[in-house]
């Protein structure tokens, strides 16, 4: 006696495939499933539904199972593990399938660049991203922007070229990873994620630095060509690690002392704000950049001279540009002199030379921490772009 | 060119390109060459299939008995070599609303009937025949969409459904399996009609080869396709079939005896312009 299946009176037009599937799904093909039920259609429907899904349909409302089913899966495989490492080397055949989900073959293959675990991955990844959506903040609401604003005329001049010049530089750092998630295999997903949640970051900072350098005044500083030639060469990067580096690990992590600089200089409460959330965001962002390259150092120590090749490339192709215009510099050293007097402005300028230090300590740190040998760290240093993004 | 054949093909829908191409890619693959060509309506590809200009058709179960028609006037012969799993021991079936007072297809005389276009099998042709059969006269409302697919598009199907849950018609008629997918859409409602006639199975399209063809490698190539083969499955599934099997001609006798072609393949229904 070939198993029952009883529907009630529930229909083949109501869900009744449901029971029907889940009463074949323990038989072989060639097997037999009885139905009973009572829906006025259900012969009719039974005799429809069996001929579109490959079973045999006998008038006495049996189902003789189809090998349709088992033939789509036979030759499936899952997509990585859901919860142990990612894998070495994502397929592009498991196309857009979520990490260990079961592929049914056939679909079309992913056009990305980046399948490769060690060319993309850092371990620290879930976790930075889990810290990404935690410290997410509304520009509108978690800046004081209607704070009182006592801030002189030629001070605010020279914030708003600094705003100017942040936000060119923003621009380019939501365009950099929003091209890279677009090339990554998305089986590498926590990459991706942080990446786009960078994106994110990216346009906030945008969004604050425009407000900001808008607040008093409708008019933007100066964008100077030498510095979006430097920021070009960081678009223009076509590999993963690389832009990354040049990005992150020296770029952004310049950034992170010259938003310190101008958050302790702020001359008002918004400045101060603004900068302050920017760079606990790049932070995230430089960490990332950090480990992973040197991730990608430890499975191939021999890469440090890609890096460095990548450095001394972008300082050839820069060496004959301004990099940092120089109404920012002024900028810097005006909001660091807070007034015109000549001891102000010769504080200002030791404030900056001072910055320029620190950027150039950090940048060898994070060098030394990726695998480079001190001087070799201080030599790569010194070629970053004098626009220090 | 090289003397590869050339199957013809009705464009009913855009996945038509979809699927040809992707069949040719895969039989080419396979060490078989085809090209195919598509006609807007099934008429021309049937007289086009006598006249050689195409070796194979893709033909409705109207268009297979036009073609054998007309090939029998001109003593020649044709084969339906292939159909799809999907193609055999249909039904057609009458529903009226569940609420109505309408039980048995003697009821329908006098009333509305709704079928869909005028050269559909599956939702005039058969189930009017199945009216005639029991003496049934009603008054037919007709949903002309995609004249000359020969039912192959559902929207007159649809319209014949949407008329009667509208009250406009007492009586729809359609091919099982859009009952079943009317009814899962929500065009009817589970459980708001109610079959008071279902005609006996029948068959539905088919591959023909044309008076001579040697079509052996095509079709022994196509019967191979199977569901295990992941570059093949995507295709099936467009296709809508599981499993080719060889073509069978007994179950299109209740078409046949159908008065929309004369004896000799002539068109015969008057109001048809496809």
């Amino acid at each position: 006696m070939p198993p029952v299946i009883d529907l009630d009176g529930l229909g083949l037009d109501g869900g009744a495939h449901l029971l029907i599937e889940h009463a074949l799904g323990s038989l072989r093909p060639g097997e037999s499933l009885r139905v009973r039920g009572h829906h006025p259609a259900l012969a009719v429907h039974l005799a429809a539904w069996c001929r579109a899904e490959g079973h045999v349909y006998r008038p006495d409302l049996v189902v003789v199972k189809g090998s349709a089913d088992e033939e789509r899966w036979a030759h499936a495989e899952r997509a990585g593990q859901a919860t142990a490492a990612v894998a070495e080397r994502a397929k592009l055949e498991w196309g857009l399938a979520a990490r260990g989900a079961l592929v049914e073959p056939g679909g079309p293959a992913l056009d990305v660049d980046w399948a490769e675990r060690d060319h993309v991955w850092a371990d620290i990844a879930p976790q930075l991203y889990a810290q990404a959506n935690a410290n997410q903040w509304n520009p509108a609401t978690v800046v004081d922007w209607a704070a009182p604003h006592p801030v002189p005329d030629d001070i605010e001049a020279a914030v708003v070229q600094i705003m100017t010049y942040l936000v060119e530089n923003e621009q380019a750092a939501l365009m950099i990873p929003a091209r890279m998630l677009s090339r990554l295999h998305p089986h590498y997903r926590e990459v991706m994620q942080l990446l786009a949640a960078q994106a994110a970051d990216e346009a906030r900072h945008v969004e604050i630095f425009t407000r900001r350098a808008l607040l008093h005044h409708d008019v933007l500083g100066v964008s100077g060509a030498g510095g979006r030639s430097s920021l070009q060469s960081l678009l223009d990067e076509p590999d993963f690690t690389l832009a990354s580096f040049l990005l992150s690990v020296l770029g952004e992590g310049s950034f992170l002392d010259l938003l310190r600089f101008i958050q302790r200089h702020a001359p008002d409460q918004a400045t101060a704000q603004v900068t302050m959330l920017a760079g606990r965001d790049e932070a995230r962002h430089v960490a990332f950049g950090v480990a992973h390259t040197a991730h990608v150092v430890r499975s191939d120590p021999a890469y440090l001279s890609r890096l460095r090749g990548a450095v001394e490339r972008r300082h050839s192709v820069l060496v004959d540009t301004a990099g940092l215009n120089k109404q920012v510099f002024d900028s810097l050293v005006v909001l660091a002199a807070g007034s015109w007097t000549p001891a102000a402005v010769a504080r200002g300028w030791q404030e900056v030379q001072h910055l320029q230090h620190q950027m150039d300590e950090g940048r060898q740190r994070r060098l030394q921490f990726i695998g480079f040998p001190d001087d070799e760290a201080a030599a790569i240093s010194a070629l970053h772009t004098r626009n220090f993004m | 060119m090289s003397r590869e054949l050339v199957l013809g093909a009705v464009a009913y829908d855009p996945k038509v390109v979809t699927i040809w191409n992707g069949f040719r890619a895969w039989f080419r693959e396979h060490g078989v060459d085809f090209d195919f060509v598509l006609y807007s309506q099934y008429e021309r590809q049937a007289e086009a299939l006598l006249d050689g200009m195409i070796d194979l058709a893709w033909n409705s179960p109207l268009a297979w008995v036009r073609a054998e028609r007309l090939a029998r006037r001109r003593g020649l012969e044709l084969r339906a070599v292939a159909m799809r799993d999907t193609d055999r021991d249909l039904t057609s079936v009458i529903v009226v609303k569940a609420d109505s007072d309408l039980r048995t297809l003697d009821d329908l005389r006098g009333r509305t009937v709704a079928t869909g276009a005028i050269d559909s099998p599956q939702s005039t042709l058969l189930p009017l025949a199945l009216l005639a059969d029991a003496g049934v006269e009603a008054e037919i409302q007709r949903h002309d969409v995609g004249v000359g697919l020969h039912g192959d598009h559902i929207g007159g199907e649809r319209d014949a459904a949407k008329a009667l849950r509208a009250g406009d018609a007492d009586a729809a008629c359609m091919i099982d399996s859009n009952l079943l997918l009317f009814g899962r859409e929500g065009v009817l409602p589970s459980g708001s009609v109610r079959v008071i006639g279902q005609t006996a199975p029948y068959d539905h399209c088919n591959l023909t080869a044309g008076p001579g063809v040697q079509a052996e490698e095509f079709v022994n190539l196509l019967l191979s396709m199977s569901y295990a083969d992941d570059q093949a499955r995507p295709l099936l599934d467009l296709e809508g079939l599981k499993q080719w099997l060889p073509g069978r001609t007994d179950g299109y006798a209740a078409l046949g005896a159908t008065a929309f072609y004369d004896q000799d393949g002539g068109l015969n229904a008057a109001g048809y312009r496809p």
